[in-house]
């Protein structure tokens, strides 16, 4: 007979310590799996779609809207599939994220920098959004990427072409599809120097805000590389409606080509005095005189009606493009909406898929897993040809247009022709590029909240 | 020179709108004592008359052409609109291309109308309040109608473009030897503006009508004890200078595409020409009108914003402060007006 010296005090302590130990990894994979923001813990997964719904980008915010309920649909596995069906990655399977239904639920950007982090904000705290997703303006895009970066939930950027949203405001939980104002610059600069010559005397026009200046900035550095010559560059008030008093010292200033860095009305009123004042019936130094809009949209496009023949411009994606995927898309959302989509529509759609692809990827809604998966991502079938998310600043690097105001439209929708589709090679730039913040800009940690 | 005089131009042009929306103002204060907040709302409610009619014009029948694809590859819906197939192609066409100064027809009776349930509807109400009542219902009222706007025509500009004989620029310095291009709407603009002052002013000044509308303005309880109804001529007022901000907005949406907001854009500054001109004066507003129009030009120009940065955002109310420290009552203002 054995003799234990085992006594209740000491067998209560020890099972309590082997208790403890036991439960202990438990303890740290539970709080891992918890251990983000918005964690999906029912049957279905919220996507925030923020948008201007008011304010003078209300149409291009519902054209956006219309996209993101088009992508909601298609991962549900409503509708046609649309590029669900052309999409080179296939962990998409039309039920859902990760097995859980999409929802969502819409805030209003009204295109003002703390309404859209209002919005946001209550997306996220309040509706459980684990993704923000859309926008018009790089002010915002900026401002709600900061928010997502602080409150641990991914931000997909809508449309922003401001080099700081990649560039000096990067954030680790951040993302653009969207080309930048450096982009634009690099396309549009060969076709320039073909269409213009070397030897332009060009005189900008620049909106007064954060995008109207890295616009502005590129543009020179590009035609300045050409041989053109920057006689002036003037900043305008975002709020001017009568670009008249600015258009008219063009007239004597020796220039013979007027670039508009402006966007939406600013730009459609600009370019209307621009022609009004004949500037695109004048001859100066010899040449025809010429206006360049840098970033185009059909939006922008439509309300500029007859003035932009002829004007060239560049753009991240046009319904015209015969590419697999947009032929795909213009399918879906034509025949679901009867208009072909917009740039801002499709840019909203890619980056819903690209999201959830890259949850499907990852087996987890965790922001910094998704980011993990989004790096270095290449794929095809989108849209825009092929495209690579680079690690090192968030930004998708793909073919940009180049893009003129057609002299003959047909119908309310081909008011723009594609005139050259400059491959990514061209438009891609060192990730501490200057005008991208330099050896200073950083992505910072991904931050996965809770 | 030519410079300069280019921006003399410009000044004019934009102080035509200013000195119309600035002169409803003033007859409404004048007459009714109210400060009308929703005065830009009617310049904006103008400029889509045009737009409407434009539209409306263009309403088609659709034929399909299976020639020609749409975006979606189906047989592309060709559209015609009505006028062309009951006038003809041609005479069709011209009716369209006219639809900016046609629309002149049909703003004159829509505007008339809005003033008259504008006042009779809602500012009636508020005669006896205080003025801040005012300024907050007619804010109120602004808003709606943008909204009403938006939501029927979007949030997007509308092109809407002048008659093609009056597309394109003349040359006004060909008589004096040297080079002066001006668009010529705007041109029509300033003229079309200049007559509608001239029409106003002429109304009050030979009219029995005016001249009891003015009598009103000066010493309303007088003219009531004389068994005159001034109150209904004063509604009759307020629709006509309901009237002149449409024309306003009707012969301004050639020159920026028409959206929701451009009454807005216009209310602040046109308050500011009201209170520069003298609050009540009718020769004041009009006055203000083309004097900051032309200031604001030049400030905008290269020179004025190197010399000092962003001297065109503030050259308005700088020249606002200027005057209403040196002139209290404005450049034209009457005594006791709003000095109670």
């Amino acid at each position: 007979m054995s003799k234990t010296n085992y006594t209740r005090r000491r067998v209560l302590k020890t099972g309590a310590v082997a208790g403890a130990g036991v439960a202990l990894p438990t303890i740290f994979t539970a709080q891992s799996a918890a251990a983000y923001t918005n964690e999906p813990t029912g049957s279905s997964v919220t996507l925030g779609f923020n948008v201007p719904q008011t304010g003078p980008y209300a149409d291009e915010g519902n054209d956006e809207l219309l996209a993101q309920q088009l992508a909601v649909e298609h991962l549900n596995g409503e509708g046609d599939g649309g590029c669900l069906n052309t999409f080179t990655s296939k962990a998409l399977k039309g039920n859902g994220i990760l097995g859980k239904k999409v929802e969502f639920v819409t805030g209003d950007t009204q295109t003002k920098s703390d309404a859209a982090r209002a919005s946001a904000k209550s997306m996220i705290e309040k509706d459980g959004a684990v993704m923000i997703n859309g926008g018009s303006s790089s002010g915002v895009a900026v401002a709600v990427q900061g928010l997502c970066q602080e409150a641990g939930v991914i931000f997909m950027a809508g449309l922003t072409h401001a080099n700081d949203t990649t560039g000096k405001d990067r954030k680790a939980n951040g993302f653009r599809h969207f080309f930048n104002a450096y982009m634009s610059g690099a396309a549009l600069a060969p076709v320039l120097a073909k269409e213009m010559g070397n030897d332009r005397n060009a005189y900008h026009l620049t909106a007064d805000y954060n995008w109207g200046w890295t616009q502005e900035e590129s543009i020179v550095a590009s035609t300045e590389a050409l041989g053109w010559n920057t006689v002036n560059t003037v900043k305008t008030p975002l709020a001017s409606t009568d670009f008249s008093s600015y258009i008219a010292p063009v007239l004597n200033s020796g220039a013979d080509t007027l670039v508009l860095n402006h966007y939406g009305g600013n730009m459609i009123n600009s370019l209307t005095n621009a022609v009004q004042f004949g500037l695109l019936d004048k001859v100066v130094n010899g040449k025809d005189f010429k206006i360049v809009v840098p970033l185009y949209s059909e939006l922008m496009a439509a309300g500029a009606g007859a003035n932009i023949k002829g004007v060239l411009g560049s753009m991240n994606y046009n319904w015209q493009l015969q590419n697999e995927g947009s032929k795909q898309f213009v399918k879906s959302f034509g025949e679901k909406y009867g208009k072909p989509p917009s740039n801002s529509a499709q840019t909203c759609y890619a980056q819903v898929l690209l999201y959830a692809d890259a949850c499907e990827r990852a087996g987890t809604f965790n922001p910094c897993g998704v980011a993990e998966a989004l790096e270095n991502f290449e794929f095809d079938g989108l849209g825009n040809g092929k495209t690579m998310y680079r690690k090192d600043d968030h930004q998708c690097f793909k073919d940009v247009l180049v893009v003129r105001g057609a002299e003959n439209p047909t119908n309310a929708y081909d008011t723009l022709e594609i005139v050259e589709i400059t491959p990514a090679e061209q438009v891609t730039y060192a990730p501490n590029h200057p005008m991208f913040g330099g050896d200073e800009a950083t992505l910072g940690t991904c931050n996965a909240g809770a | 020179m030519d410079a300069f005089i280019l921006q003399i131009l410009n000044g004019l042009d934009k102080g035509s709108a200013y000195a119309l929306i600035a002169l409803g103002l003033t007859l409404i204060f004048g007459t009714l004592g109210v400060v009308n907040f929703a005065h830009g709302a009617l310049f904006m409610i103008g400029a889509f008359c045009a737009v409407s009619l434009s539209k409306l014009l263009q309403l088609s029948y659709v034929t399909i052409d299976e020639t020609q694809k749409d975006f979606l590859g189906n047989p592309l819906k060709v559209e015609t609109p009505y006028v062309e197939s009951w006038f003809g192609p041609e005479v069709g066409a011209a009716i369209i291309d006219w639809s900016v100064p046609l629309s002149i027809l049909l703003a004159i009776p829509v505007m008339i109308l809005v003033g008259l349930i504008m006042e009779r509807g809602l500012i009636k109400h508020f005669y006896k309040r205080e003025h801040a009542d005012q300024i907050l219902v007619t804010f109120g009222l602004a808003i709606v109608l943008q909204e009403i706007v938006k939501y029927y025509f979007g949030a997007n500009p509308i092109q809407t473009p002048p008659p093609d004989a009056l597309l394109g620029v003349s040359n006004l310095g060909a008589w004096f030897g040297f080079e002066l291009p001006y668009p010529n709407w705007r041109i029509v603009y300033f003229c079309f503006s200049a007559l509608v002052i001239a029409g106003v002013f002429a109304f009050l000044q030979f009219t029995t009508f005016g001249m009891v509308v003015r009598a009103g303005m000066a010493d309303r309880e007088t003219v009531g004890l004389l068994g005159i109804d001034i109150d209904k001529r004063f509604t009759i007022m307020f629709a006509i200078a309901a009237c002149v901000a449409g024309l306003a907005g009707v012969m301004y949406a050639p020159i920026n595409p028409p959206n929701y907001h451009m009454g807005m854009d216009f209310l602040v500054l046109s308050f500011v020409v009201v209170v520069v001109g003298g609050m009540g004066s009718l020769p004041g507003a009009v006055l203000a009108g083309f004097m900051l129009g032309i200031l604001e030009s030049f400030a905008s120009t290269t020179w004025a914003t190197t010399t000092l940065p962003g001297i065109n955002q503030i050259i308005i109310y700088l020249v606002a402060i200027i005057v209403l420290l040196t002139r209290p009552r404005g450049l034209m203002g009457r005594k006791g007006v709003m000095e109670e």
